[in-house]
């Protein structure tokens, strides 16, 4: 059986990014989080499209350093290709990646010059999407919208380090570029859930990755060859986040932080959430995740000398608030 | 045309429900096809929708609309589920040999049976494709209990194998399946890794006739890096049967640099002897690469000499080589006067010298279940 992560083809590539991960690595990652505290009106739950939009137009704009939305999604997708957006829908209706930023997504998306047929809005499940609000739809001439039990599984198995998975063909042959959209939200094994863990939903396996919070899980899959590749921007919807009692939602554990997240280095952008999270648990009276044991270490191992997927080093992120 | 191994799996799989080997199975299985969704056993309930799996000592606290390390169980709004129960995912008539039993009615047929998923990941599972995925992941026909101990009666096996995969995580219908095969007069015979908790376990030792278990190694560290699981609830759980007077056999997997020195061999043979006595009979068999373990090559025939050679010394009575086909140790001797009392060829039972249980020439009581 051909093992992919010793195949020549991806040594060579590997090899060849290695230079370019590494000038990041040294450089500063930039987490822009963009807030609006009317994004909601006061007591709703509606969120108004309006400023999401805008919202999301200030974090691009900020991420890419551009003086409009439109230059820098330029810098994201180029014509031609078929994007993919990766939501996170287990937590349905209550805490899922928000359908009205996916239409947000799109719009853009089509304004760069990426048609319809070429967007594919994907997830593990046709079920959890549609439990989320998401309509499954797969007709070749739309935005398709599927989950992998649609797409279905590469034959042979992605293997790096302690990871050896089936990848999703969403991912392996559908799309040339990947746009990741967790949520903002805690998890009761892994202790966050955001950019790096959100690939979980790429594979065929993520149930064999709880253990040991995930530990060095979460890095090894991120490192398979069509994930670190394909993925190109992180916009973790923190409209509504959750502190306690993920990956499920817990309506008493949410609370509206009405922003988004959004980096192109996505263990910044994870280290970020984390300390959101934590924050939030200190002033709720909540111990701190390592106290529990669930401590997100797999974002220190995503940033380690093996993996280099980003930095969890305050230092080398800047923080961006928009 | 040359077929790979997992071509050849999924043909071979496939071909036990469209070659007319099962008349009864119905059309494959639809995804989340009510009809395999059963609440499951053991289990405990916690507050917010989260439950804490009991089945086997891994006990995952799972979240409402996750599922376990397995795969195969789902929490669905706080209740837990098996969503296998019935989802047979392979199908075959095998030689009991090749389970491998070989003090268990010699000679006959097993309808050999798996659903998807297992407790562990074992860096060289031979069946990953079926072990290794979530149920909706491959083809599955329906067979409840019932049908199952009629097919396997129709095709002249005395016994129903849970095989292929890990029986623990479809253990309701394990259960139910061994009470309708008894309700016809088929055995049930289950090949597992061991790594079920002790309830559950004595439990299942009032359903099923006999347990092979795989003992993987004799070191926590293996355990932990090669299988993740637990060395130490798999001695436990061995140490139940034994209480319990179930009929077990242990196959060790014999795999170069990782669990062959003489020590774990000797340390192995003496825990065997002195905590299940020496008639358990002790299978060591040869390892060949597959799944994330093909850096190592096939285990070498003087290993599993030596391994042998060890476990003898210790004074087990009854210790057999794997995948060695024509290897003399695949044959049952009489510990008393060290003559052939079941003679074996690979799968193939040549000669079945036993007279109600006993040596025909010094009438050594041979144990096991042997029908004759």
């Amino acid at each position: 059986m051909h093992d992919r992560a010793t195949s020549r083809r991806d040594l060579l590539k590997a090899c060849l990014a290695a230079p370019l991960q590494a000038a990041a690595f040294q450089s500063k990652s930039r987490v822009v989080i963009a807030r609006d505290s009317l994004l909601r009106s006061s007591g709703s739950s509606v969120v108004d499209s309006t400023r999401l939009l805008k919202a999301l137009d200030r974090a691009m704009q900020s991420l890419y350093d551009c003086d409009s939305p439109l230059e820098a999604w330029k810098r994201v997708v180029k014509p031609g290709e078929v994007v993919g957006l990766k939501v996170n829908c287990l937590a349905g209706r209550g805490n899922s990646t928000s359908v009205l930023l996916v239409e947000a997504l799109c719009e853009r998306l089509q304004q760069a010059g990426i048609p319809k047929k070429n967007i594919v809005i994907w997830d593990r499940l046709n079920r959890d999407l549609e439990s989320a609000g998401y309509r499954v739809a797969a007709h070749p001439d739309r935005i398709r919208c599927v989950g992998n039990d649609t797409s279905g599984y590469e034959d042979e198995l992605a293997i790096y380090g302690s990871a050896g998975s089936l990848l999703s063909t969403a991912i392996t042959r559908v799309c040339d570029a990947v746009i990741n959209l967790p949520v903002l939200k805690d998890h009761g094994i892994a202790g966050v859930t955001l950019a790096l863990k959100n690939m979980f939903g790429a594979i065929h396996n993520p149930n064999k990755y709880h253990v040991n919070v995930g530990d060095p899980y979460v890095a090894d899959v991120y490192m398979l060859p069509p994930i670190r590749q394909k993925v190109r921007l992180h916009i973790c919807d923190a409209i509504t986040a959750q502190y306690e009692g993920g990956p499920s939602y817990m309506p008493q554990w949410t609370w509206p932080y009405n922003g988004l997240i959004v980096a192109r280095d996505p263990v910044a952008l994870d280290y970020t959430g984390w300390q959101i999270i934590e924050q939030k648990r200190s002033e709720k009276g909540m111990k701190a995740l390592k106290e529990l044991r669930r401590e997100p270490t797999y974002i220190a191992t995503a940033a380690d000398t093996q993996h280099r997927l980003g930095t969890n080093d305050p230092r080398r992120i800047e923080r961006v608030e928009v | 045309m040359s077929l790979d191994r997992r071509s050849f799996l999924k043909t071979a799989t496939l071909s036990a429900c469209a070659g007319g080997l099962v008349p009864l199975l119905a059309a494959p299985a639809q995804e989340d096809d009510a009809r395999f969704i059963v609440e499951a056993k053991f289990y405990e309930k916690l507050p917010h929708k989260k439950i804490k799996c009991k089945l086997c000592p891994r006990e995952c606290v799972i979240d409402d609309r996750e599922r376990g390390y397995c795969g195969a169980r789902e929490n669905r709004g706080g209740t837990y589920f098996t969503l296998v129960h019935s989802r047979v995912v392979s199908a075959h008539i095998d030689p009991i040999e090749k389970k491998p039993f070989f003090h268990y009615y010699p000679g006959t047929l097993a309808f050999s049976v798996a659903t998807a998923g297992c407790n562990v990941n074992c860096k060289m599972c031979q069946n990953w494709e079926i072990s290794q995925v979530r149920p909706e992941q491959v083809r599955a026909i329906y067979l409840p209990p019932k049908d199952l101990a009629e097919v396997a009666r129709r095709y002249g096996c005395p016994s129903i194998a849970y095989t292929y995969s890990e029986p623990v995580i479809f253990y309701e219908y394990l259960v139910d399946a061994a009470d309708a095969g008894h309700a016809v007069g088929i055995k049930s015979a289950v090949v597992t890794g061991g790594y079920i908790q002790e309830e559950p376990l004595q439990k299942l030792c009032q359903h099923v006739d006999a347990i092979k278990v795989d003992l993987k190694a004799f070191s926590e560290k293996y355990y932990r890096e090669i299988v993740n699981g637990e060395l130490k609830p798999v001695l436990d759980a061995l140490v139940t049967m034994r209480k319990l007077k179930m009929w077990s056999e242990i196959v060790y997997l014999v795999i170069p640099t990782l669990n062959d020195s003489d020590q774990e061999f000797k340390a192995l043979a003496r825990w065997v002897k002195s905590e299940l006595g020496p008639d358990v009979p002790l299978h060591f068999s040869r390892f060949h690469p597959d799944y994330l373990l093909k850096n190592l090559p096939p285990t070498p025939l003087n290993t599993l000499e030596r391994a042998k050679a060890i476990a003898d010394s210790e004074g087990l009575h009854y210790v057999y080589l794997g995948n060695v086909p024509g290897h003399p140790a695949e044959s049952t001797y009489c510990p008393k006067c060290k003559r052939v009392v079941v003679e074996r060829v690979g799968f193939t039972v040549k000669n079945i010298r036993l007279r109600k249980g006993k040596c025909p020439d010094c009438q050594q009581e041979i144990p096991g279940l042997w029908g004759t």
